[in-house]
């Protein structure tokens, strides 16, 4: 089980000190101290790891949010952020010697702007809320993670969420047009916005999916699109795998780009359809939910080219929808697998990583095999049409050595989804939980190039320290030049 | 000018290295279309990327294309469009733009940061750049991203590297995310009175769920440049793309909402797009200094009108989010002032093409913020920490 770095006790010792500093310096600005109400923000949704923060400050404004900032620069007190607390991988883990900035007061909607199809809210607001706000003009904000519900905005910047659809219309990096953000000196910078494009370096790209590490984003602006006239689902069952793989990449290489495009394979089909009878067939190996969406001359047309190509892979049952309610039935299952597979198994670990495509089959046969050998079970849902994975790794964390076999299992997929050329993570972020196995993707110089990223943001690393990065960044080592003379290998570069 | 040739990633680490202990600046050059964006540079040295060349690995399944970074579009459009595969961005042509030879490259295009007219459906450059290796001002060969879409494994590299102009490294290597080509494409002609009116067509056309994947809209002299007919003062042309059911349904949904007064199908809405994208109705004056300029889309008409005479040669893209802008006789500072003033903070505004003196005195780049310029410059040297990549292209460096 990855550690967070070994609290500071000199810190812990000055929490009633740094507590009424900050009540001076943010008037009105809500401190939690006690112990009581340090515990609610214990942990995130990575719910294996637990210590109450230093204090929990919840801030209302941009200006308190700087103020905060600038007094943890100056006194060298860590800063952990927190939007809903809904990652799966750790991001929003608190530490013993760190003040957690709580975000979910940044809950306003600021701005609809129809003719620039656009919306400026604050990083609290849910990612559901915005979808729901302009629904009502005929738009909608795509990215759709399954904790849409609950999560942030704020959280979706930082862990560059995805969802369903985001095969289609992109992830939160493609949807997030500008931020104002404060940096831990506490200077509040602006980029992006209705314009397409920003001044500079793509400071907004690197924010997105920067975990809390670069800076504390106050207010996002983020791209509507028009809202489909329709959409309509395909419930396609396969007798083995293999087939339903095959199928996805038919129709990515007929050139469809479906919605979305989600595989479950038969525990997970077993458990969903068991929790909420959404009419799962339960003799199928695999089932496949294709979402097509458009005006309802293209959707009739692709669900019919779709049905056919899974009819030319040997389906065994194919189900188009006639009608919302019919496709909410199908996506209903999909929906609630996670807590279906909840009731097979007193816990489970929710894994995250891509592959190409046309490896699903070969990472699904792996993953049986380890099945065997870790002796826990797994119910896999993916998000077939990008590659992205999530085996739910099924345990009881009361039994002797459960969790660490789960978390080793978790981590030996993880280490193929390497190995087969795909990503430790595919919208869950790396966190606290994948942080050890950065060093299976990325070199050692890699790092050292992500972490003096980290140092022109954040030198002296106060920023959700112990997260992503295996190695704590040490800004002024890595900023040391060594030339040395002596190597240079230029003799044989051609010059004219 | 001494110019090194680089074929290989060593080579490109040997030429930093040598850089680095020399402390002498380099120029960084793939196909040399578009020299003349950005500031010039007074390197005494240049490191020649164009025979870093080839394409590694494409692959239609995964809908991924890995290449060199001096690989010619002209090279890989046609192998993509075998396969009925393209650059989702529309990667714009601007060698003609500058008057030069060279031919755009891979690298090229993606350090530009350039898009084309499909930027308001698919992105721009930065939004396919999946991952790269690249060799750092330390010498360094190193790597980011990935060769996945989905992919939150660290910070997205690729998305700093793209419109970096080099500065942040030198790409050796890089994947892309490609699409599938649409099977037909249709321009609507529609017909506008005015500026304000032409910026309302777009805007309701972007805001109906038809799938719009380009909007532009020409006044009716530049619409004439671009072999269009002289309809109206205001010609707004709008493209769909997609399957010829499709198409068909979703152009007659927006006949019943606009006057439209002609269509421009397959080669004939291609071709208008391709030079949409390159500026070509803006070129026939090849000493006119020529802007982009990027306001919020819903108010590019409002500038336009406001710049009064300054805006005479001019049309927009993007929805109005774009606005092309030539000026035959510009005053002193290229109306830098004028234009950033009448665009104010929502905007931006970049000098694509001008005189070597022009681009050494103004800010070519949009200015930033002094706390954002200072995070700039700090990430500039996070990874070339003695300023040796494309120095000054940007911003005046020491």
């Amino acid at each position: 089980m990855p550690v967070l770095p070994p609290p500071d006790p000199g810190l812990i010792a000055r929490r009633a000190a740094i507590a009424a500093d900050l009540r001076r310096l943010v008037p009105g600005v809500s401190v939690l101290e006690a112990a009581s109400e340090r515990l609610a923000y214990e942990c995130d949704a990575l719910t294996a790891h637990r210590s109450p923060p230093l204090l929990v400050v919840l801030p209302r404004t941009t200006a308190e949010v700087a103020a905060i900032l600038r007094y943890c620069h100056d006194h060298a007190v860590p800063v952990v952020p927190r939007g809903a607390g809904t990652s799966l991988s750790g991001g929003a883990t608190p530490m013993a010697d760190a003040v957690l900035l709580g975000m979910a007061r940044f809950n306003r909607i600021l701005e609809i702007d129809r003719e620039n199809r656009c919306a400026t809210v604050e990083p609290g607001v849910t990612n559901l809320a915005i979808s729901q706000a302009v629904a009502g003009l005929g738009l909608f904000y795509a990215p759709d993670p399954s904790s849409q519900i609950a999560c942030t905005i704020g959280g979706n910047v930082a862990e560059n969420s995805g969802g369903v659809h985001c095969l289609k219309y992109g992830l939160t990096t493609n949807n997030v047009i500008g931020v104002e953000f404060v940096t831990i000196e506490g200077e509040i910078i602006d980029i992006g916005g209705k314009a397409y494009g920003a001044p500079g370096y793509d400071v907004l790209g690197a924010l997105v999916g920067s975990e809390g590490l670069l800076g504390i984003v106050t207010r996002v602006t983020v791209r509507l699109l028009p809202l489909p006239p329709v959409a309509r689902a395909l419930l396609i069952g396969f007798a083995t795998v293999e087939q339903a793989a095959a199928t996805v990449g038919a129709i990515i290489a007929a050139g469809i780009i479906p919605a979305g495009m989600e595989m479950m394979d038969r525990p997970a089909i077993l458990a969903a359809e068991a929790f909420v009878h959404a009419g799962y067939p339960r003799d199928v190996d695999a089932l496949l939910i294709v979402e097509l969406d458009g005006c309802p001359v293209e959707v009739d047309d692709l669900v019919a080219r779709v049905a056919a190509l899974a009819g030319e892979n040997n389906a065994t049952i194919c189900r188009a929808s006639r009608s919302d309610a019919e496709r909410a039935l199908f996506w209903a299952g999909r929906k609630a697998a996670f807590p279906a597979v909840g009731r097979l198994a007193p816990d489970y670990l929710c894994m995250d990583g891509t592959i190409p495509r046309r490896r699903l089959p070969e990472m699904l046969g792996r993953i049986t095999e380890m099945e065997a050998r870790f002796g826990l079970k797994v119910a896999n849902v993916f998000h077939a049409g990008d590659g992205n994975l999530h085996p739910l790794i099924m345990f009881d964390a009361n039994l002797p050595d459960q969790t660490e076999q789960a978390e080793a299992f978790g981590a030996e997929i993880l280490r193929l989804c390497v190995a087969m050329g795909g990503a430790l993570s595919g919208e869950h972020g790396i966190g606290l939980e994948k942080r050890d196995l950065m060093p299976e993707m990325f070199s050692e110089r890699d790092l050292e190039q992500q972490m003096r990223l980290k140092c022109a943001f954040d030198a002296g690393a106060l920023l959700n320290p112990g997260k992503v990065f295996p190695t704590p960044c040490r800004c002024a080592e890595l900023g040391k030049m060594h030339v040395h003379r002596g190597d240079l290998r230029f003799a044989d570069l051609p010059r004219f | 000018m001494e110019v090194l040739a680089a074929v290989t990633t060593e080579q490109v680490q040997a030429a930093i290295a040598d850089a680095l202990a020399a402390r002498t600046p380099l120029e960084i050059l793939a196909g040399g279309s578009k020299t003349g964006l950005g500031r010039p540079g007074a390197a005494a040295r240049r490191l020649d990327v164009s025979g870093l060349t080839g394409i590694l690995d494409y692959d239609p399944d995964e809908l991924t294309l890995t290449a060199r970074p001096g690989t010619r579009l002209s090279e890989i459009a046609p192998m993509l469009a075998a396969r009925r595969q393209m650059l989702a961005f529309e990667p714009p042509a601007l060698h003609r733009l500058y008057g030069t030879d060279g031919e755009p490259t891979l690298g090229g295009v993606l350090a530009a940061g350039l898009a084309g007219p499909r930027r308001i459906r698919a992105g721009g450059a930065r939004d396919h750049l999946l991952g790269f290796s690249a060799v750092n001002g330390r010498a360094e060969a190193w790597r980011g991203g990935g060769r996945v879409v989905k992919n939150v494994s660290g910070y997205d590299m690729p998305k700093l590297q793209c419109g970096a102009f080099g500065t942040l490294s030198v790409l050796t290597e890089l994947c892309l995310r490609l699409v599938p080509a649409p099977e037909t494409s249709l321009t609507l002609l529609v017909a506008a009175d005015t500026q304000a009116a032409a910026g309302g067509i777009m805007a309701r056309a972007l805001n109906l769920p038809q799938e719009v994947s380009a909007a532009a809209c020409l006044p009716d002299a530049i619409a004439a440049r671009a072999g269009l007919p002289r309809f109206a003062p205001h010609l707004v042309v709008l493209r769909l793309e997609g399957s010829g059911a499709s198409v068909v349904d979703r152009a007659a949904a927006l006949d019943r909402e606009f006057p439209v007064v002609g269509e421009l199908a397959d080669e004939g809405s291609v071709l208008l797009w391709q030079a949409v994208g390159a500026v070509a109705p803006l070129l026939p004056d090849p000493d006119a200094i020529i802007w982009r300029l990027c306001p919020p889309p819903a108010r590019a008409a409002e500038i336009l009108v406001a710049l009064g005479p300054l805006a005479e040669h001019a049309y927009l893209d993007w929805g109005g989010g774009l606005i092309w802008l030539a000026l035959p006789d510009a005053p002193p500072d290229g109306a830098a002032a004028t234009l950033r003033a009448a665009l104010g903070p929502d905007g931006h505004a970049t000098l694509i093409r001008g005189p070597a003196m022009l681009r050494a005195t103004i800010p070519v780049f949009p200015p930033m913020s002094p706390p954002l310029a200072a995070l700039n410059a700090r990430i500039r040297a996070a990874f070339d920490p003695a300023l040796l990549l494309n120095r000054g292209r940007l911003a005046r460096e020491p």
